[in-house]
């Protein structure tokens, strides 16, 4: 369903696009594990390595050689460009992943798909850095499996200097007058979500009838988008004018107001979602010690910031917000006011009803 | 003599041939089992199957909505065929017959693309087709377009991109088909009277149909179950079984029903083959 990369570098994108896009391979790209540390928590000392399973480009470039200096402890990084991929992969078993970064409803889908093991938070002292908005969410309520690695908004990324001022509204995507001029993402959630929101509805809603109102939305809509995009295929569209208005996750949005003062980002009104990406050490994790300690360094003050800074998300990380950079909390949207904040949505898994959105979607896009 | 022919070549053969039977057997006649399997099986809402016998999943497949999708991608795969073979034939037909010295270095052009992974070459035409990309510059340059038109995220695009991508296929088994062919036979269609046009019709073109046939489905089978070009250049507006396929193994977590779809598509393909064959193929090459 999402996928997010922060910056679409070429050729990094791709490559993690070519694993998931060009096969679906669920076995492949496992990483060399020769280690038999002490397994399961407790135990003797852990070879000094540690695999780490993430997002393409979403972490600071000194977050990995810094981690290594201070604890002698080498990570191998590979990439996933969605959560379902990385779900097949754990699904399928034997992936020697220590840390992973599933996004929120993911990680609900994980622990009830038993793929992932609860945290021992003796080992992460940082954990108090989290701020209190960013804990006990409604998709693992006591943080037992997984704590937050970064959040954002998903809103409208829009062309300010040709359309003028938006308001905070999800209409001007229905608007006929940028026809062939707006995207939605690629993403079930998120696009049926724009519609729910839109109608006033709950994004979590397993009510089939306002689902289909919000299906019926969406079709009125297909006729006037340019296409569904994921969030880092729409932003270079709205950055060169190909797009006026793009749906769209906030650091794609972040990262080209910063390069482009003429884009302008919205989080409409009366609700939008807020999503969170969560790290999470996998069951049958051959270095748990060392993931706790990855973890607990990542929720460190400083290094929180750095990695923020970098990815242009947001940080949940409560230490490390007085340490990001003045020129991003300048940004519109960066800051929310509780006014906004308390007004945003946490997807959530739908269970049974996963099918029928999926249907759903199905049916907006070929409509 | 004939038998000791016939033993050498059995102990050769299985020796030469047991690589690939294991090979295929693992990795594609298993596979292919398991799928099978599956289609018969119900799917938990977060993992695994039940292995069984539930029909349920294929007759799920008789939803408008699907049966629409599955429709839709044999026509753009019929499609892509038609256009590759249109485009594939006369350039085969120039490279073996006037390409003379250039005949190997023509049809090393050919194969050029292959160098590339198919997601870069899809990627490429983004960026040509983009609003400021050099195929709506240089429209604008000649004075066609004003402004920039779009010309990528469409379903003409699509199908742009995959005869692009699949006219190779095409073109080698006619290259091949077409290199066999004894130019002596033309001089004689020639001295017993016909035209250029009726010797092409009636000696050339029947003598290349094997050629015709193979890249036909070698065109047609990957067309139909595409599922990268659409999300890349239709901007997932045009939905075809691939991309039906993988949502069912990736997002619905409905591997039974995606292995019902898979094993449809298969045997729908099969049947469209062997219909083409017979039709196309044995009559008419008979007929001459």
């Amino acid at each position: 369903m999402m996928k997010r990369i922060s910056r679409g570098r070429f050729l990094r994108t791709m490559g993690a696009a070519g694993v998931a896009g060009s096969t679906l391979s669920v076995l492949a790209c496992q990483p060399n594990t020769s280690a038999q540390g002490g397994g399961g928590g407790g135990g003797g000392p852990e070879e000094k390595v540690l695999n780490f399973y993430n997002w393409a480009d979403y972490v600071a470039e000194s977050t990995v050689p810094d981690f290594a200096k201070q604890t002698g402890i080498k990570v191998t990084q590979d990439f996933y460009s969605s959560n379902e991929d990385l779900l097949a992969k754990l699904q399928a078993g034997g992936t020697g992943y220590d840390v992973i970064v599933p996004s929120d409803y993911m990680v609900e889908i994980m622990i009830k798909s038993d793929v992932v093991q609860k945290l021992d938070r003796a080992q992460i002292p940082n954990a108090k850095n989290v701020g209190k908005e960013y804990e006990g969410l409604s998709y693992d309520p006591n943080n037992e499996y997984s704590l937050p690695y970064q959040w954002g908004t998903t809103g409208i990324l829009y062309n300010k200097k040709e359309i003028g001022q938006l308001p905070e509204s999800w209409d001007p995507l229905w608007d006929s007058e940028f026809e062939g001029k707006m995207s939605m993402l690629n993403d079930t959630r998120e696009t049926l979500g724009a519609a729910l929101y839109k109608l006033g509805l709950s994004v979590n809603t397993k009510d089939m009838a306002e689902l289909q109102r919000a299906a019926d939305e969406l079709k009125k809509q297909n006729p006037l988008l340019r296409g569904y995009f994921d969030s880092t295929e729409a932003r270079p569209l709205v950055q060169n004018g190909d797009l006026l208005l793009g749906h769209v996750f906030s650091g794609d949005a972040f990262l080209a107001l910063s390069e482009n003062s003429d884009l302008d980002y919205v989080v409409p009104k009366p609700a939008a979602t807020r999503w969170t990406d969560n790290m999470c050490i996998p069951n049958g994790a051959e270095h748990p010690q060392n993931a706790h300690k990855l973890i607990n360094y990542i929720l460190g003050a400083k290094t929180g910031a750095v990695l923020s800074n970098y990815t242009y998300y947001n940080t949940p990380n409560a230490a490390a917000l007085p340490m990001i950079d003045d020129a991003l909390k300048d940004l519109p949207g960066y800051v929310l006011p509780a006014s906004v904040f308390d007004r945003l949505q946490v997807i959530a898994d739908p269970g049974e009803a996963t099918r029928e959105y999926e249907r759903l979607f199905t049916e907006v896009k070929s409509s | 003599m004939r038998e000791r022919v016939a033993k050498g070549w059995s102990l050769g053969l299985a020796a030469l041939l047991a690589p690939v039977t294991l090979w295929l057997g693992l990795f594609f006649l298993i596979p292919l089992l398991f799928i099978v399997a599956y289609s018969f099986g119900t799917s938990g809402v977060y993992e695994g199957i039940t292995l069984g016998f539930n029909p349920g999943n294929y007759l799920r497949v008789f939803d408008p909505l699907y049966l629409e999708i599955i429709v839709r991608s044999f026509g753009i795969a019929a499609l892509t065929t038609l256009i590759c073979f249109l485009l594939g034939y006369p350039l085969a037909y120039f490279i073996v017959f006037k390409g003379r010295r250039w005949r190997n270095a023509l049809i090393l052009l050919v194969m050029v693309p292959f160098w590339t992974s198919l997601l870069i070459r899809a990627y490429a035409w983004v960026v040509i087709l983009g609003g400021n990309g050099i195929a709506n510059k240089t429209l604008q340059f000649v004075g066609i377009t004003d402004g920039p038109v779009n010309l990528i995220f469409t379903p003409e695009a699509v199908l742009m991109g995959m005869t692009y991508s699949y006219l190779p296929f095409m073109v080698l088994p006619l290259y091949a088909a077409l290199e066999k062919f004894d130019v002596r036979l033309k001089e004689a269609g020639k001295d017993l009277g016909a035209s250029r046009w009726q010797t092409f019709l009636r000696v050339t073109f029947p003598l290349s149909l094997p050629g015709v046939i193979a890249g036909s489905i070698l065109v047609f089978i990957p067309s139909a179950g595409e599922f990268v070009i659409p999300d890349l250049l239709g901007g997932s507006q045009t939905v075809m079984t691939g991309n039906l396929i993988q949502n069912q193994f990736l997002q619905s977590r409905d591997w039974a029903f995606g292995s019902a779809l898979s094993v449809l598509l298969a045997v729908l393909l099969l049947g469209a083959i062997m219909f083409y064959i017979r039709k196309v193929g044995t009559d008419k090459l008979e007929g001459v």
